[in-house]
């Protein structure tokens, strides 16, 4: 009865893990590099979180997790509040209700996935960020923000499956 | 899974609904009421900052690696610079010293008081939210270390920005660079008075210029102390370029090399309204606590 318990915890602590991740990643994003034009250009790490989870293990990257994970980036970014959150939840949602269409897919096809999933999200990104200051941003940052993400998506994916295989199981 | 568990599907997505609907909401709080979650926003940096300069140190030794490599492949080139630099400043050196002379005697008549600094803080930068969304820094110092909203943030070289909002021991900048940033300034050389305005990109641009003033790259750019926010004559970058789309400012400091900066209070309680009442008490005490 007591072990158990202990392996109950022991599964909850281990299926905890994506969450606690995606929310280093979101602090690893806003770190000083000091590396030229970087700040222009720093990766969204919490979109390849999500998507990677929601694609791999949606069971360990509930709603309400996207939900949490989004609003922390909004709170230490300094951006609009709840623009993460809200992007990143409909981004969840309509990958949820694709997601047989990944079933047993090659990383490639992944990968494609993850393109056309980050073209529509940095373009609401952009829509809602222009309509909330009033003002048409500048295009610039966001497509070099989505070209960055999309060549850095492979290495923490490699990463995060690592760490799926190894701790999750 | 739906067909095993109708009503837990049902109850998901109900929550998913009540989630996007929830982030929707946060998105016009944000719009219409900025203070009440400033003040979660800065309880949650607070709270993260161990973390945040935890993580940071390994970033800076990378940088200060790479930074070895470049330094040693310039080296050659940085010493010929030096040296010229060097001729050059030495010049100026007993053009200031005279001018330092004549400044004091000047002083002495006139009683001049100097709008100078009264104190500061110096602090590491532990975070650089980037990007599109919004340029802002966040410090490793605040009201304990007598960080207070307003002050100006400069490194050596010039001005970076506003402490936007301060935390125990955590402090938010908001950067020149920002869209939301508005910065009375002056031409150091033809006095023209402008607006220096930020758009989330690395040049902010000029406006409000009165109707033909002329202005050429190269112009530095100063703040001009109108509106009481900053002293007069920080420096802050350069005109980089004049066109029809605007007149775009180079800055003197450079972003990706911030680590540490520094907040200083002038006494100058501006235009900035601060929420709190005792701020502008503990500003006046920070004032007598100097000059006594």
């Amino acid at each position: 009865m007591k072990q158990s318990a202990w392996q109950r915890l022991d599964i909850l602590a281990r299926n905890i893990t994506p969450f606690i991740l995606s929310l280093l990643l979101v602090m690893i994003s806003i770190i000083p590099t000091h590396l030229p034009g970087y700040t222009q250009i720093s990766p969204l790490l919490a979109l390849v979180a999500v998507y990677h989870w929601g694609v791999y293990r949606p069971d360990l990257m509930p709603s309400l997790a996207v939900f949490v994970l989004g609003l922390f980036q909004d709170l230490i970014g300094g951006g609009p509040m709840g623009l993460h959150a809200f992007v990143l939840l409909v981004m969840y949602g309509m990958l949820i209700t694709q997601r047989r269409f990944f079933y047993g897919k090659s990383f490639m096809v992944i990968w494609m996935g993850f393109a056309i999933v980050a073209t529509g999200s940095i373009v609401a990104y952009w829509v809602i960020a222009s309509v909330y200051y009033l003002k048409l941003l500048q295009p610039y940052s966001f497509v070099f923000q989505y070209l960055f993400t999309l060549t850095i998506f492979p290495v923490v994916s490699w990463l995060l499956v690592r760490w799926q295989r190894a701790v999750i199981r | 899974m739906n067909e095993t568990a109708p009503i837990k599907g049902i109850i998901q997505r109900f929550a998913y609904l009540f989630l996007v609907l929830a982030a929707f909401a946060v998105m016009l709080i944000g719009k219409a009421d900025t203070v009440l979650l400033e003040k979660v926003r800065t309880s949650v940096t607070d709270a993260v900052t161990p973390v945040l300069a935890v993580l940071s140190r390994p970033a800076s030794t990378i940088s200060n690696l790479v930074d070895m490599g470049q330094e040693a492949v310039d080296l050659q080139k940085e010493n010929a610079r030096l040296r010229e630099e060097n001729a050059r400043l030495l010049q100026w050196q007993s053009v200031a010293r005279r001018l330092h002379v004549e400044n004091t005697e000047l002083r002495n008549i006139n009683k001049f008081n100097a709008a100078g600094a009264l104190n500061y803080v110096t602090a590491r930068v532990i975070a650089d939210a980037g990007g599109a969304f919004a340029h802002s820094l966040v410090l490793s110092a605040g009201k304990r270390q007598g960080v207070r909203k307003g002050q100006a943030v400069v490194t050596g070289d010039g001005l970076v920005g506003r402490v936007a909002s301060v935390g125990r021991h955590s402090s938010r900048v908001l950067l020149v660079t920002d869209l939301n940033s508005r910065i009375p300034v002056v031409i150091e050389s033809s006095r023209v008075r402008a607006i220096l305005a930020g758009d989330n990109v690395d040049r902010p641009r000029l406006i409000h210029l009165p109707p033909g003033a002329s202005i050429s790259p190269g112009d530095r750019v100063v703040t001009s102390g109108h509106g009481g926010a900053f002293p007069w004559g920080l420096p802050i970058g350069a005109v980089a370029s004049v066109s029809d789309e605007g007149i775009t400012v180079q800055l003197f400091t450079d972003r990706e090399r911030l680590e540490y900066v520094r907040a200083v209070e002038f006494g100058l309680d501006g235009i900035v309204t601060f929420p709190e009442n005792n701020s502008k008490k503990e500003s006046n005490e920070v004032k007598s606590a100097t000059s006594g």
